[in-house]
């Protein structure tokens, strides 16, 4: 078999497993194969290229969900799961904006993509109220925090970088973050419940 | 009993892959105690949390980095119609171009009403030549009016359309199809002798495509009766029917069945028709849908395009629901008639009988 030219569209088991991989160079390929499609819906349907990006984007966020959460079946194309979750997402965009007209112009067929954004808005709202609680840690915890838990530095790495004496402190240190941490993400998905 | 911050060590030690075969095991064994375990699996679900919240900043990163490699602008040129282009760039500069257009009205204004042009009637010489002029128009075009109005109507002046109608009561009204008589100036209607009647048109239905004529031309003489009536419920698929119109300078008898009880129309279907399969052409438009008794059971109305033999008509039920709309507005009353005399005859004597009562609508 030929070695497949860098931009080509990559077929949809190579990407699940790119994905699953990390692959950055996976995430190119898909990005440039299928973003056209979505910008000719948005574009064609009362959007611009900057709604078209944001659609994109958080379409292609969907998917990585749902890839790694491991329950990712090959039911439909991956292209035509893309188009019916842009499609949704721009639906509600549209209904925000008090915009939407009652009809779109279709370019592709549709699959089911109700669960996957469900689960995506969970996602996503927990992610904010990450983000959130980050900002309001503060340094050097933010830091601690996300150099050992995301950027998996080991502690050794974390000591030097903010010049403890031992690596017994910074765990301490870290330990406080964390728990600090924890308080102010909970508390804020415990409002955010109450106020549903 | 382990502290919090130890069993919070050996989790990330263990998820992390620091541990050696003797600690996992050994931390495998502490899990067995439920409660050590659900703080483990809380643990475990936190450490989640914050890298998942890592990857998806890192994902927004990396797409922001490919996209700004993306050369949008001959994208949006390979894959958007000119059209929806343009409509974007008027969405996204209509009020720019609301305010220059204001702008363009209120100095056009200025400048008009600087020039002096609402200072009352001017006494500017041309300007009553011009008004002389205008007077010369009129009156040469009314001469040619009087011509037009005084000769015959004749070959040598071909009607704009020609379509056909039917007489609804014995006094001279007719029915034919609003797009017919739709922008028409006059209208004449000629029976099967040939001769012509003036016409005028008492009532449109733009929705159902309806217009009601009444010839008031002193040469006409009334019907004693009419031999059809029109039918007040709906049809059958597959009832044969036929009509007589005139897509030529001949009345022609064409045949056919209802073929679905509703019609089509931009793309839905159109419950106030039916579909009939009867090849007609264009001049049958407004001619009458009779039944094989001799019902009139809708009127002739469109063609659809590319598709042989597909004819639409408007259903009886909405032509009567039409004249009873407007029977109280009339000066002259038009009575439907209730008696069929068709009923009893074959095809043959049934069309010629009703040809009398058919009329070629030119409109001018």
């Amino acid at each position: 078999m030929s070695k497949k030219a860098k931009d080509s569209v990559p077929d949809d088991s190579e990407i699940i497993l790119g994905i699953l991989n990390g692959s950055k160079d996976i995430l190119e390929r898909v990005y440039k194969s299928y973003f056209p499609m979505i910008l000719k819906l948005i574009v064609s349907n009362n959007g611009d290229e900057d709604e078209a990006k944001d659609i994109f984007q958080e379409s292609i966020i969907v998917l990585y969900n749902k890839i790694k959460c491991g329950n990712f079946q090959l039911n439909s194309k991956l292209n035509t799961f893309i188009y019916s979750v842009c499609r949704r997402l721009w639906l509600k965009r549209l209904s925000q904006k008090g915009k939407y007209s009652g009809s779109l112009t279709d370019f592709s067929e549709l699959v089911a993509v109700d669960e996957d954004l469900a689960y995506h808005l969970g996602k996503e709202k927990q992610f904010t109220q990450m983000a959130e609680a980050l900002v309001l840690l503060g340094e050097p915890c933010k830091t601690i925090i996300i150099d050992y838990y995301i950027n998996n530095h080991s502690m050794q790495e974390i000591c030097d970088k903010f010049g403890y004496t031992n690596a017994d402190n910074v765990k301490t240190q870290k330990y406080k973050c964390l728990q600090r941490l924890k308080k102010l993400f909970f508390k804020n998905l415990k409002n955010d419940r109450n106020e549903e | 009993m382990k502290s919090e911050i130890e069993i919070i060590t050996l989790t990330e030690a263990y998820y992390r892959a620091e541990l050696s075969m003797e600690e996992r095991s050994a931390f495998e064994k502490m899990r067995e105690d439920p409660e050590i375990d659900s703080q483990v699996v809380s643990h475990y679900n936190l450490m989640k949390q914050i890298s998942d919240y890592g990857n998806y900043q890192y994902l927004r990163a990396d797409m922001e980095t490919i996209h700004d490699q993306l050369d949008v602008a001959s994208l949006m040129d390979e894959l958007i119609p000119a059209e929806t282009k343009i409509r974007t760039l008027w969405r996204k500069n209509r009020i720019n171009a609301a305010v220059a257009a204001s702008v363009a009205i209120l100095a056009a204004f200025l400048t008009v009403l600087s020039s002096g042009y609402f200072n009352g009637p001017t006494t500017d010489p041309n300007y009553n030549y011009l008004n002389r002029k205008v007077d010369n128009i009129v009156r040469s075009q009314q001469q040619i009016n009087q011509k037009i109005n005084s000769s015959s109507i004749e070959i040598e002046n071909p009607s704009r359309f020609a379509a056909t109608g039917f007489a609804l009561s014995t006094n001279g009204y007719i029915m034919t199809n609003y797009h017919v008589v739709n922008g028409a100036d006059s209208i004449y209607v000629q029976n099967f002798d040939g001769e012509s009647f003036k016409a005028n048109v008492i009532y449109t239905d733009v929705i159902y495509d309806i217009a009601i004529l009444l010839i008031e031309d002193n040469n006409f003489t009334p019907f004693t009766s009419l031999p059809y009536t029109i039918k007040k419920s709906g049809s059958e698929m597959g009832d044969e029917v036929y009509t007589l119109g005139y897509p030529r300078d001949t009345p022609v008898y064409t045949k056919g069945y209802i073929s679905a009880q509703t019609g089509y129309k931009d793309g839905i279907s159109d419950t106030t028709t039916y579909q009939v399969t009867l090849p007609v052409n264009p001049g049958n438009s407004g001619g009458p849908v009779l039944d094989s008794r001799g019902n009139i059971i809708g009127i002739v109305s469109a063609k659809q395009k590319q598709v042989e033999g597909a004819t639409f008509a408007i259903k009886s039920e909405y032509l009567v629901k039409s004249i009873q709309t407007m029977q109280d507005s009339l000066d002259h009353s038009l009575v439907l008639n209730k008696k069929n005399s068709l009923s009893g005859l074959n095809k043959t004597d049934q069309v010629k009988k009703m040809k009398k009562y058919i009329f070629m609508v030119k409109s001018y």
